[in-house]
């Protein structure tokens, strides 16, 4: 019995030693001070008063992994405004941003999709910078290039199995989804209308994973992020509509979803990352949204 | 007792007289030395409990029957499911295809360098089997992905590469470099004696490797064995850039989930009882790992005794 | 080991004369043998081989030193490798201490066998915990229940445990090595207990603690699973000269194991995720290479 309590304590006691040396390190206000910085360089950015230099520490991101191309042009821009500023990014898929946005693990969690009614009740709350298109890719080789919605939920949830059934060549479907984290996933899933009907062949981790296997394998259908979309991959047109920045922006493209900033009600943001929130939220970071192939909701 | 007290030869009794009154510097280390080797036990401990205690919930939601012997895994539907049973056998089988290929060919490349290759050559294979060793098993991942995947593909006609039988490779020569070190250790133990004895009877080398040596290198073979699985069922990060991910119940051909990958794919986004779930694998895997354990344990003590 | 090879004629005047079964056996096994070579080294050779092809071409001063830039189009793995430092330096300072503390108390101190005992299975069911496991409770005890967050120290502190039984168990092994008389020898001049164990016991285990350090550092490096949920994939500069070791505490980002998993999981860019790792394989050389020298020296001694 004793030697339990003893266990107890020191259990106690080195748990209580780690929380306290996380805790002094993460509330220690920031030591930089103006003056020790680097006289500001940043060409281009009239924006580059004192008051930037006052702001600094990291910005830690993480989520969507369509956001990725969004992202690195906005921590360029960014951090040439604030150049004591970092920001990081994680791209880990939609749904661990908003978990990790929920938990406080870190300071802004990213979402490739419109946040749901629970995410909303559980305190998340959705800043929506892009709004993105989910393009339907398919391999180089493939004939095929023009798909109805129809035909891609056949795809998806099974009925069709084979390209020839769609006037290709005689070859099994490759069916690439991303995991159930992707917003991605969960935009298409509902827009398209296969919500847990869908018979993948494989789940990737990321927009990128996606793209490479379907540039590696002649027989594979995705989808990814139309800002992801490069040529090693073809779009295909859905309901004889290409996907490009301004059929997205007008709508005819149907499959489209929001790029969400997420932060959690009632958590107070640190300097940084509000400065970046407003930043991102603002008409200043239109010209690196379209630089990624996005639509700018502000512009 | 009396190893004990050559272990501590200040024993408590002499100790305070012969240094006079106890010295506060003393008494603070050793306060501290014992605080470190608590901090350890702490951690198993802390580990354990949060195993346990984060684990259990779910299974008792969802029920051990169904958790267990469930052949649905589909945590994020409208009405969850959450059936591990394809995530265990697909580990089962992957370990132990992993195993299949592995030890064969471990253990006879480690007879190889052990006792028939020329002094040069297993000078020279000897420090880059080890150099496999020590690889992050992320880049055995990476090579299986870029070569085997796409391999399987053309060679199998199937839709995608991403396999079962992929993931078994890419563990099967992930745990071979240890295999062979560790077989080869015990081979190199034998004592040269019962070599030399079996040969002077008329056995011929080959025999005397086989029948001789090996026998009497089994408990480290067996260890080898048992590293093999241990290393086998508990990698996470390799298999899941070759093994496709979709939980399917295992087929050589088709996209498989393993228990590892089966929380690294979700633990980044889960939540709620999802989450919890995940635990549970973890739990049901800690035990796989404990059992592996026990079972070496046994091996070696039943070797010592015999 | 090699007096079977030295006599070659024992063995071809032992093969004379055998029934056909045992010469097939013989010939059945030797050519299994060679068969098994075969294959493990066309194996090594062919994975080395794939790897240097497809990594050293793209791998620069510029791409192992710089920051990765979408304006400028540079890519780089200076802040992996940075973090990687960061993490491994962190990781040590942490579990020295800590472990060789606790290898001290379990050979010098403790009286207790039954604690003893304990003590070394519970450091034994550490190092079989499946690195997964590791990431699972490090992601919930340290990155959220200590509200940490995904960030370095979050990792650092989730590897001290999984390093922890290494440490420990390589310096008992070299405390244990250390002659009885020495530390009798001591204590009957008159010395206290830490007085010995500081001037006489450690200086003489020192090559186990580094081989413990070695091995430390060498299963950091290796690591991806936790470091990827608990201290997340970012591959921005951290830049602490600048913000002071506040960041350290509050900055996320990838190793180099990490970073080849961004590379070649969330980009699909493998031939950059070649490129780290051949750098992986570099630092995996190093390791044994300094690991086999202190193993050697400790032989000497």
């Amino acid at each position: 019995m004793k030697k339990l309590t003893c266990l107890g304590l020191s259990v106690v006691m080195a748990l209580s030693l780690l929380a306290g040396c996380g805790g002094g390190g993460t509330s220690t206000p920031s030591t930089s001070t103006p003056d020790a910085s680097a006289p500001s360089t940043s060409q281009g950015t009239d924006a580059s008063t004192p008051a930037n230099e006052e702001i600094s520490g990291a910005v830690n991101t993480d989520g969507s992994t369509s956001m990725a191309d969004v992202m690195a042009a906005f921590k360029e821009s960014f951090e040439g405004l604030y150049p004591d500023v970092t920001i990081n990014y994680s791209g880990t898929g939609s749904g661990s941003g908003i978990t990790n946005a929920l938990a406080g693990t870190v300071d802004i969690g990213l979402s490739s999709r419109a946040l749901t009614d629970e995410e909303k009740a559980e305190g998340a709350v959705e800043n929506i910078v892009a709004l993105d298109g989910v393009a339907v890719v398919v391999n180089p080789e493939n004939t095929i290039t023009n798909l109805t919605v129809e035909q891609i939920a056949q795809i998806y949830n099974g009925t069709i199995t084979n390209w020839s059934e769609l006037g290709g060549a005689d070859a099994p479907i490759a069916v690439i989804g991303r995991d159930a984290a992707s917003g991605t996933r969960g935009a298409f899933e509902e827009i398209v209308g296969v919500e847990d009907q869908c018979v993948y062949t494989n789940e990737y981790e990321s927009t990128g994973e996606v793209i490479g296997s379907v540039a590696g394998n002649p027989n594979a259908i995705g989808y990814a992020s139309l800002s992801a979309v490069d040529e090693s991959v073809v779009a295909v047109e859905v309901n004889g509509v290409a996907p490009s920045e301004a059929t997205v922006a007008d709508g005819t493209y149907e499959i489209q979803r929001p790029f969400v900033m997420v932060t959690k009600e009632g958590a107070e943001l640190s300097p940084a990352a509000q400065a970046f929130l407003d930043w991102a939220m603002s008409a200043d970071a239109a010209d690196e949204i379209e630089a990624a192939g996005c639509v700018s909701p502000n512009a | 007792m009396s190893e004990q007290s050559l272990r501590n030869p200040s024993a408590p009794a002499g100790r305070k007289g012969r240094n006079g009154g106890a010295r506060p510097l003393e008494s603070v280390m050793q306060m501290i030395f014992f605080i470190c080797g608590f901090i350890a036990i702490a951690f198993v401990l802390v580990i354990t409990i949060y195993l346990i205690i984060s684990g259990l919930p779910a299974i008792r939601e969802i029920g051990l029957v169904d958790f267990l012997f469930g052949q649905e895994w589909a945590s994020t539907a409208e009405e969850p499911k959450f059936g591990i049973l394809p995530l265990i056998l697909t580990s089962v089988y992957g370990t132990a295809g992993a195993i299949l290929i592995g030890v064969p060919i471990g253990f006879l490349m480690a007879v190889f360098l052990s006792k028939v290759a020329p002094r040069r050559v297993a000078a020279v294979v000897r420090p880059v089997v080890d150099l496999l060793a020590g690889i992050p098993s992320i880049v055995y991942g990476l090579v299986g992905l870029m070569v085997l995947v796409p391999f399987i593909r053309e060679t199998f006609h199937t839709a995608a590469g991403e396999s079962l039988l992929a993931a078994i490779v890419v563990l099967a020569v992930m745990i071979l470099p240890s295999i062979i070190s560790v077989s080869e250790t015990a081979l190199n133990a034998v004592p040269k004696e019962y070599e030399e004895a079996s040969l002077a009877l008329g056995a011929t080398d080959i025999e005397t490797y086989f029948r001789i040596s090996a026998p009497a290198a089994k408990s480290g073979i067996a260890a080898a064995v048992v590293l093999g699985v241990g290393r086998a069922i508990g990698e996470a990060m390799a298999i899941m850039m070759v093994a496709g991910n979709v939980a399917n119940m295992p087929d050589l051909l088709s996209s498989v989930r393993f228990l590892t990958t089966g929380i690294a794919v979700e633990l980044a986004y889960s939540s709620g009882l999802q989450r919890q779930a995940l635990f549970s694998i973890g739990l049901v895997l800690f035990l796989f790992i404990m059992c592996i354990n026990v079972i070496l344990n046994v091996f070696l003590k039943r070797d010592k005794e015999g | 080991m090699s007096s079977i090879k030295e006599s070659p004629q024992a063995r071809t005047g032992a093969s004379q004369g055998l029934s056909a079964s045992r010469r097939a056996y013989n010939t059945g096994m030797r050519a299994l043998i060679y068969i098994a070579a075969a294959i493990v080294v066309v194996l090594l050779v062919f994975l080395l081989g794939y790897i240097l092809y497809r990594g050293l071409p793209n791998l620069t001063w510029e791409f192992l030193t710089s920051e990765e830039s979408v304006v400028r189009d540079v890519q780089g793995i200076g802040p992996a490798i940075l973090n990687t430092l960061y993490v491994i330096l962190a990781t040590l300072v942490v579990v020295l201490p800590l472990g060789v503390g606790a290898a001290i108390y379990l050979t010098e101190y403790a009286k207790n066998r039954k604690l003893v005992a304990a003590i070394e299975f519970a450091t034994e069911t550490l190092a079989g915990i499946p690195s997964i496991i590791y990431a699972l409770v490090g992601v919930l005890i340290f990155a959220e229940s200590l509200a940490l967050g995904k960030t370095l120290i979050a990792g650092a502190l989730t590897l001290v445990i999984m390093t922890l039984p290494t440490v420990i168990r390589t310096t008992q092994e070299s405390l244990k090595t250390v002659p009885q008389s020495y530390r009798e020898g001591s204590l009957g001049l008159g010395s206290g207990k830490w007085h010995m164990i500081r001037t006489v016991v450690l200086p003489s285990s020192i090559d186990g603690i580094v081989t413990g350090c070695i091995l430390s550092i060498g299963r950091i490096v290796g690591e991806s699973a936790v470091l990827l949920y608990t201290v997340g994939m970012s591959m921005s500069m951290q830049d602490f000269f600048r913000n002071g070791l506040e960041s350290f505490f509050s900055a996320s980002g990838s190793t180099l194991s990490v970073a080849l998993y961004v590379y070649a999981k969330v980009r699909a860019d493998f031939d950059l995720a070649f490129s780290v790792a051949v750098v992986l394989i570099v630092i995996t050389l190093v390791i044994n290479l300094a690991s086999s020298l202190v193993g050697r020296k400790l032989k000497k001694n």
